[in-house]
């Protein structure tokens, strides 16, 4: 594709690792791979309840092919990748939209980042996921 | 100026998403939390919770938001990763209209499951 800027010259291969970049880099990674994740057990999901729409033999009959320790184990991972690509995306879009980003200041002695704020809202988003799903992984398999 | 709007709706998909979605991970998958809340003790994706939720407006109306934003999000991102790695021009535009008419095709057969599912609900006797 013409670019105005810069050509992906990685392709794939830059996905997985990007340089030397901090770990945010890894959470993009993340959020690509729960995004596309999320997606194909989304499209799934849509045939699956559909049945619901035949009838309560038509719904029970699949609901008996989907269940078991695997589906819930599936489950369960589509419910961490719905926590990491949440919260995640909430960081994203307040920093896309210009909200997580700090105020401009004058570049005075000892100098200023905006990075570092920056870093503390990943942790921040890192931590409440983890929790999230921690949360979740209780209820599937200890509290169900 | 176009991908500026498509990609503002995405961002605003992921704000809708991220609600209805939020409420339906609680319901489907905190049932746990939500039993000790004393709000819910039905299993979840039961024929009776499921026809309940049928029989209310609330869960068809949502639903199909539901749907329309997760499939715009879901098949806007994935042409941004497709975009991404280049694709000439004509690749681009089988890419443009092919996630265009998969999604159409999914939100419309979406949207009939969520619409006659009332109906099965009340045959039913649910
Ligand atoms: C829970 C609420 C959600 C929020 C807040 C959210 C937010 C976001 C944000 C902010 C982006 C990045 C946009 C950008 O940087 O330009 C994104 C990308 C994406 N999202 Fe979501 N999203 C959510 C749910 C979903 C769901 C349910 C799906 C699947 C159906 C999904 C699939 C994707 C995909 C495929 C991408 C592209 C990833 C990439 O370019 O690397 N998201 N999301
Ligand atoms: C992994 C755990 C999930 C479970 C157990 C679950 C369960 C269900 C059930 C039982 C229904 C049928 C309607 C009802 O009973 O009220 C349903 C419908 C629906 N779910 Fe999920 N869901 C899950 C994840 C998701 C995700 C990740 C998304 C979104 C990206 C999603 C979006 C929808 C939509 C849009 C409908 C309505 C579909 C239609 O009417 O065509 N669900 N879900």
């Amino acid at each position: 594709m013409q670019t105005r800027g810069h050509p992906n010259r990685l392709g794939i291969r830059g996905w997985v690792g990007g340089g030397r970049w901090g770990f945010e880099r890894y959470m993009y990674t993340l959020h690509r791979l729960s995004g596309l994740a999320l997606l194909v057990y989304f499209t799934m999901h849509i045939f699956v309840t559909s049945t619901r729409a035949v009838g309560p033999d038509a719904w029970k009959q699949t609901m008996s092919v989907v269940s078991g320790p695997l589906f819930t184990m599936g489950e369960y991972l589509v419910f961490a990748a719905f926590a990491f690509h949440a919260v995640n995306g909430i960081r994203l879009g307040a920093i896309e939209l210009g909200f997580a980003v700090g105020r401009p200041i004058e570049p005075v002695y000892p100098y200023q980042t905006s990075v570092g704020g920056q870093r503390r809202l990943a942790r921040a988003v890192l931590m409440i996921a983890f929790v999230v799903a921690l949360w979740g992984g209780l209820d599937f398999f200890v509290w169900k | 100026m176009r991908d500026r709007t498509l990609w503002t709706w995405h961002i605003g998909a992921g704000a809708v998403i991220l609600v209805l979605l939020g409420l339906h991970m609680v319901i489907m998958h905190l049932s746990g939390t939500l039993g000790f809340l004393g709000v819910q003790d039905a299993e979840p994706t039961g024929w009776a919770s499921v026809a309940a939720r049928a029989g209310s407006l609330f869960f068809t109306l949502t639903y199909v938001a539901l749907l329309g934003a997760a499939l715009y999000h879901g098949f806007y991102g994935f042409r941004n990763i497709l975009m991404e790695l280049n694709p000439g021009r004509t690749v681009r535009s089988v890419i443009n209209v092919g996630l265009s008419v998969v999604g159409l095709a999914l939100f419309a057969f979406g949207t009939w499951a969520a619409l006659a599912a009332p109906g099965a609900a009340t045959m039913a006797g649910g």
